[in-house]
């Protein structure tokens, strides 16, 4: 059952990243990062079958952080949406040298 | 008779030209227009300075100490075992130094009330003049070697300030320039040596090291004769002798009166008093005293050969005071340091005379030139000629200067140059006879010079037909009383300055005998001079009788004497017969006469083996090694930095997907560590 658990969460993160790696919609990206929380959020609740409830509690503190970096995340997003009209990650490079 | 002596207002006397120095330069700043402040204060503390010292004397003579009285002001430098104390040192040669210091100081300030009253700079050049004696004093009167470095370095600086007076011309600002640099290779030497002393006998103080210097060194050891070589450096810069006199004549781009006081009666002494000053180091050092002796008696002869071919007056009189100036190191070389510093003092009072006759001379040609609209050269002696019509005092007192400096008895120069040439001969005893019998020897061939040089600068500028030109000549008129006063007071003093010091071997002549003859100086100087005195008679032995091809003192006197007034009348004779022509007419010397007239080429050898390949060295430093290497590799480390900063500046896409990427790359190849480990 936890091998099973461990098995799912890890072909979760991995398809978290490679979103995160290979799409280019702000959305997508966003969605692709709570997945990867969430993958990990399922390993922590795995270990605890065999650890102890701590796994547990941690996993709702992930779930409020999240929460709460999807509302600043999503904030953002919509500003840039109203600054350039799209939310495609190609026109965002002020990072760029 | 040895009682309590204190000092009446000692820092007194240095510190009211110092007084002067600020007043005057105050005023040279708010108001450069007022003349009347600055005439009474320029001469005005000096008048007031040689009044204490005179005061000072009387109390010094009166006293008949024989330890020097040190008057501490404040601790300068306490650094560890270096103790220097801010101090004055009154004693037998700092007073006689005060003295002349300040007497001749303001009779040359009065002077200058004439000479510069229509100068714009008038308060700015008594300020100068009031800050040179200043330190001037600070160097004759300091207690130890730093202070006494203090006015070195001051009276350096005030040389310098003063040469560029008319920093305008770009030719006398350069001779300025020059007066410095020089001198900086001198201070070099002076500067080691006083490392040297202080290592070796852990002060600096004057009467400590006097005192320690005869147990620590050995008799010629090497340390002491280092030591003393290197303070000799630093008398040839300060006093103009080989190699390092080439300053000295051009210094004569400053005003007159300056070339009186500082570059013939005060400042170019300075090595000569510090030799004395040091006489127990330099007594004990035999081949130090050669090296005196012999650049001493080098620069005597080729100056003098020098000075038969100038016709600049006031170049003539340059080379005359560094041939004077050998003349004083010979004193000092030999051991006669008395003699050494009676030349001194005599040849401040008659090569002051014959400075400021000179300035009174250029002064009466320059307003007839001005007169006119001419630019004629006012200093060039063939513009001159027959000026004893128009200028009856200043010949007459030059005359006694020429006297004075050329030997003759009565006069202060006999005394004093024969002394020294006599003490020359009898020094060369013992293992050094040959080069002393040497010295002697150029010794008297530069006394003949001498003599034929000033006699014919006295015959070109004030016998025969006048040169200046037609419509100049009834311009030409003696100078004002405030200018010709000095020269009296200066003419007296060289007529009777050197009687102070008649050798007792005169005594029993006829008629040279009846100046009491007393070597009241020698006598008086006997505390500073009785150490190194003690050495060399220990040493070398005593002073010969004779000299080395026989005839004692007063035998070489009367020779010498023969010879002075042989040389003048010959010069006369053959100066007399030619004829000059006014120089922008005359002719290029040629011949050995221009080896003579463009001085031995000295100048321009020096340019050549000296400045231009340190200017050339200067270049290969400024564009191959700083520009080129240092300047490079800080160039290449910043070029570098910028590559790998262009190089690393690709990976900066912008893109978040890239740097999760690399992110993610990141996280696999440390777990991947982690897990295969």
């Amino acid at each position: 059952m936890v091998e099973l658990s461990l098995v799912l969460s890890a072909i979760l993160f991995s398809i978290g990243i490679a979103g995160v790696v290979v799409r280019r919609n702000a959305i997508i990206l966003f969605m692709c990062i709570e997945l990867m929380l969430n993958a990990a959020n399922l390993a922590f609740v795995a270990f605890s079958r065999m650890v102890g409830i701590e796994g547990q509690v941690f996993v709702f503190f992930v779930m409020t952080v999240a929460a709460a970096e999807a509302a600043v995340g999503l904030a953002i997003v919509i500003s840039i949406f109203r600054h350039t009209e799209t939310v495609d990650m190609k026109n965002f490079n002020l990072l760029r040298w | 008779m040895e009682h309590a002596f204190e000092p009446t207002l000692l820092w007194a006397v240095a510190l009211l030209p110092l007084l002067g120095f600020v007043i005057n330069g105050v005023i040279a700043f708010a108001a450069p227009d007022r003349k009347i402040l600055p005439t009474l204060v320029g001469p005005g503390v000096v008048g007031i300075a040689f009044i204490i010292a005179v005061i000072n004397f009387l109390g010094l003579r009166s006293a008949g100490i024989h330890e020097p009285f040190i008057e501490s002001y404040w601790s300068w430098m306490p650094a560890g075992n270096l103790q220097v104390a801010a101090a004055f040192q009154l004693d037998q040669l700092s007073m006689l130094m005060t003295l002349i210091v300040t007497g001749v100081g303001f009779l040359i300030h009065v002077f200058s009330v004439g000479s510069m009253k229509s100068d714009p700079g008038y308060a700015r050049y008594f300020a100068y003049l009031n800050l040179f004696v200043f330190f001037m004093l600070v160097l004759v009167l300091g207690a130890n070697y730093p202070v006494m470095f203090v006015g070195w370095e001051g009276v350096g600086l005030c040389s310098y300030l003063l040469i560029g007076f008319w920093f305008t011309d770009p030719e006398k600002a350069d001779a300025g320039k020059k007066a410095f640099i020089v001198n900086r290779i001198g201070d070099f030497g002076f500067l080691v040596a006083m490392f040297l002393i202080f290592t070796n006998l852990g002060t600096l103080d004057f009467v400590e090291v006097f005192a320690a210097a005869p147990g620590a060194f050995a008799y010629g050891g090497v340390v002491v004769t280092a030591i003393t070589l290197f303070l000799f450096l630093g008398a040839t810069g300060k006093s103009a002798q080989i190699p390092l006199y080439v300053w000295l004549p051009d210094a004569m781009a400053g005003p007159t009166p300056v070339s009186a006081l500082i570059h013939a009666a005060t400042m170019v002494t300075a090595g000569v008093y510090m030799v004395a000053r040091s006489s127990v180091l330099f007594a004990l050092a035999p081949v130090s005293m050669i090296v005196v002796a012999g650049i001493g008696a080098l620069t005597a002869l080729f100056a003098a050969t020098i000075g038969l071919a100038q016709y600049d007056i006031k170049k003539v009189l340059a080379y005359s005071t560094v041939s004077q100036l050998g003349y004083m190191f010979i004193g000092v070389g030999v051991g006669a340091y008395t003699a050494g510093v009676f030349h001194l003092m005599t040849h401040a009072f008659f090569k002051a005379l014959l400075f400021l006759g000179s300035g009174a001379v250029i002064h009466a040609m320059h307003e007839a030139y001005h007169h006119t609209h001419r630019h004629e050269d006012a200093q060039d002696m063939r513009n001159m000629g027959g000026l004893k019509k128009y200028l009856p005092l200043t010949w007459g007192t030059m005359w006694v200067g020429t006297l004075a400096i050329a030997g003759v008895w009565p006069f202060a120069g006999f005394f004093s140059k024969d002394e020294i040439i006599w003490r020359t001969a009898a020094r060369a005893v013992g293992p050094f006879e040959g080069w002393f019998t040497l010295f002697w020897v150029m010794s008297l061939v530069a006394a003949i010079l001498t003599a034929f040089y000033m006699t014919r600068m006295m015959v070109m500028t004030f016998h025969g037909e006048n040169r200046t030109g037609e419509k100049e000549r009834k311009y030409l008129h003696e100078v004002p009383k405030v200018m010709t006063l000095p020269l009296v007071v200066l003419a007296l003093l060289s007529v009777v300055g050197g009687w102070i010091n008649v050798p007792h071997a005169l005594a029993e002549l006829p008629v040279i005998g009846w100046i009491p003859h007393s070597e009241w100086l020698h006598d008086w100087l006997h505390p500073i001079t009785e150490r190194a005195d003690a050495i060399i008679a220990q040493n070398v032995g005593g002073p010969a009788e004779t000299s080395p091809v026989g005839g004692g003192e007063a035998v070489w006197a009367l020779i010498s004497l023969a010879i002075a007034v042989t040389v003048i009348f010959a010069a006369s004779r053959i100066i007399g017969a030619r004829r000059y022509v006014p120089a922008a007419e005359a002719p290029p010397p040629t011949g050995f006469f221009r080896v003579l007239y463009n001085k031995w080429y000295i100048d321009e050898i020096y340019d050549r083996i000296i400045v231009r390949p340190v200017v050339t060295l200067s270049r290969i430093c400024w564009r191959f090694i700083d520009q080129g290497i240092i300047d490079g590799l800080v160039n290449l480390a910043g070029y570098f930095s910028r590559g790998v900063g262009w190089v690393g500046s690709r990976f900066q896409t912008g893109q978040v997907n890239t740097y999760a990427f690399a992110v993610v790359i990141g996280v696999l190849f440390v777990l991947g560590f982690v897990v295969l480990r």
